[in-house]
């Protein structure tokens, strides 16, 4: 009994550890994504704003902003549309660890 | 980002653990199976390719990047219509390669001459055999002259497509136009979609025309759509030729002639001719039809949904590996897709199929349901710029309660489409598209030195 419960929770982390990568491979997908307008890695080379380093909080606040237009854009509006509260949440993570 | 020596050294041996779990999950696809590093063979470094190539390598850095391409150094096709208009010179939108050099174990300056999908080896015109595990082919469009009657070898060195960037394509032809009397006219083709650059033709008579207008007023292009109507951001570029060129007046600069399709030329005689009439010119530029390159032929991967021959190449969203030959990724122009064929999607989609890659040679399942972006400037040589933008999300393949299948496709997302109105910020964006687009395709450093003007 004790054993198999071990055997479960050593397998349990296993999967947790597929599942965390997959999610993390997920998100630096959806970041690298984002290169091609502000630069690899989110710092840009122009008048496009670099994403590298922004304050978490801030950068879902401006999604929200651009999704409902009360932030007026060019572009932006248009992207913030097409992703989830959720994937903000990840994509304001990432950049704010990725100076 | 570049890696330096130490840094690079201490992944490698942190990534050579995990692969020993990808090997134990018996995942580990091909020969190297069993501790040997996973061999990729990227075939062309254009906005697909050279992506692709430092992506796969700063994600899994013990995958052996080997990168086959025939060329010195990339040239941009974006950016190339200001070349036309001499706003930049072709030295403005071509880079080295030497920075994304750094992200390939080989890279090989060769061309690709066979490809055997069952043994898994890719062979070059310099006599070389390389094997892989997988096998990213990012090779763009195939032109089809001869579906152009007349359009031969010898009438190539008189009409130019200017459809591939390059010295003996955008330079000749900006050459033509700038030895053009004013007066002359200019003709000029759209290629039947679905081909490389929607709006790039369009965008195209708006540079020539910016031109004209400084340059040779008395001036006229006429534009031969095989398509029966402008067939992208057809409001923004319908509201910038009446804007600066006269469109829509007797005294229009641009003569847009939709259904159209250029079936001949003659140099001899400088016309195009179409179903309904010949068309003569003082510069010819015709972009031919076109399909997926060469190299997805000899892979076998030049087929449709349905497993017939070409012209562009089915592909799973979720990994750009052929629907129908295992183990080879199609990149950029080359695929059959719902997405524009843009440089922004070459340079994504190649991130997207390393990150897949990444994951299947370490024994994992790729991103079940992808979702990625296309932003695609155009120029009107006015100064100014506008846009289309859209988010695609993968939706796999559903059944319908008839038995009725809708393929998996990357569904549009609702919020995306165009510009308002042209403007200059959004030429001062596009510049920096261009610059970052250019920076994470070639893995060129922050202080790299641009000499591109918008």
């Amino acid at each position: 009994m004790k054993k198999s419960l071990a055997a479960g929770l050593l397998i349990a982390g296993a999967l947790g550890v597929v599942v965390s990568a997959q999610a993390d491979s997920r998100t630096r997908f959806m970041a690298a994504n984002c290169a091609y307008c502000h630069g690899p890695d989110g710092k840009s080379r122009g008048a496009i704003p670099s994403l590298a380093g922004l304050e978490k909080g801030y950068f879902v606040e401006q999604m929200k902003a651009f999704r409902d237009n009360t932030r007026p854009s060019t572009v932006m509006s248009k992207h913030a549309q097409g992703y989830t509260d959720a994937e903000y949440e990840a994509l304001g993570a990432w950049f704010a660890s990725h100076k | 980002m570049a890696f330096d020596r130490r840094e690079f050294l201490k992944v490698s041996a942190g990534v050579a653990g995990a692969t020993s779990l990808g090997a134990l999950t018996g995942c580990a696809s091909g020969p190297s199976a069993g501790g040997a590093r996973p061999k990729v063979v990227i075939v062309g470094a254009g906005y697909g390719g050279a992506t692709c190539a430092r992506y796969l390598k700063m994600w899994e850095p013990n995958i052996e990047v080997t990168v086959i391409e025939p060329n010195d150094f990339f040239t941009s096709c974006p950016f190339s219509n200001t070349v036309l208009a001499g706003i930049n010179n072709l030295s403005d939108i071509s880079f080295t390669y030497d920075f994304v050099k750094k992200s390939a174990d080989n890279w090989v300056k060769d061309m690709v001459t066979g490809i055997d999908t069952a043994a898994r080896t890719v062979k070059t015109a310099g006599g070389n055999t390389f094997a892989y595990d997988r096998l990213v082919l990012a090779g763009g469009i195939e032109l089809l002259f001869d579906k152009v009657k007349g359009y031969d070898a010898e009438a190539q060195k008189t009409i130019k497509h200017a459809w591939k960037a390059g010295a003996d394509q955008t330079g000749v032809l900006r050459k033509q136009l700038e030895a053009m009397p004013d007066g002359g006219t200019f003709v000029m083709s759209v290629p039947m979609a679905p081909y490389r650059c929607p709006p790039g033709p369009y965008e195209r008579a708006c540079t020539v025309a910016s031109y004209f207008k400084k340059a040779k007023p008395k001036s006229k292009i006429i534009v031969l759509d095989g398509n029966p109507d402008i067939a992208s951001k057809k409001g923004l570029f319908l509201a910038a030729w009446k804007k600066h060129f006269g469109f829509g007046t007797d005294n229009s600069m641009i003569d847009y002639r939709p259904n159209n399709m250029p079936r001949s030329v003659d140099p001899a005689k400088m016309m195009v001719g179409t179903e309904f009439d010949d068309v003569k010119g003082d510069v010819i530029n015709v972009v031919p039809p076109m399909q997926a390159a060469t190299i997805c032929a000899m892979a076998g991967v030049r087929k449709g949904m349905d497993g017939k021959e070409g012209p562009w190449c089915a592909i799973d969203y979720r990994s750009f590996e052929s629907l129908h030959v295992k183990n080879v990724h199609i990149l950029g122009d080359s695929t059959l897709t719902n997405f524009p064929k843009s440089g922004s999607v070459a340079n994504n989609t190649a991130k997207m199929c390393a990150s897949a890659i990444v994951e299947m040679v370490n024994g994992r399942d790729p991103d079940s349901a992808p979702v990625v972006t296309n932003t695609c400037y155009s120029a009107t040589g006015m100064g100014t710029a506008f846009h289309v933008a859209t988010v695609f999300r993968y939706q796999g393949e559903k059944k319908a309660d008839d038995g009725k299948v809708t393929p998996a496709s990357m569904v549009a997302q609702k919020g995306g489409g165009v510009s308002k109105e042209e403007s200059e910020l959004e030429f001062a964006y596009m510049e920096s598209w261009a610059k970052n687009v250019w920076a994470d395709t070639l893995g060129l450093p922050e202080n790299f030195n641009y000499t591109v003007k918008g």
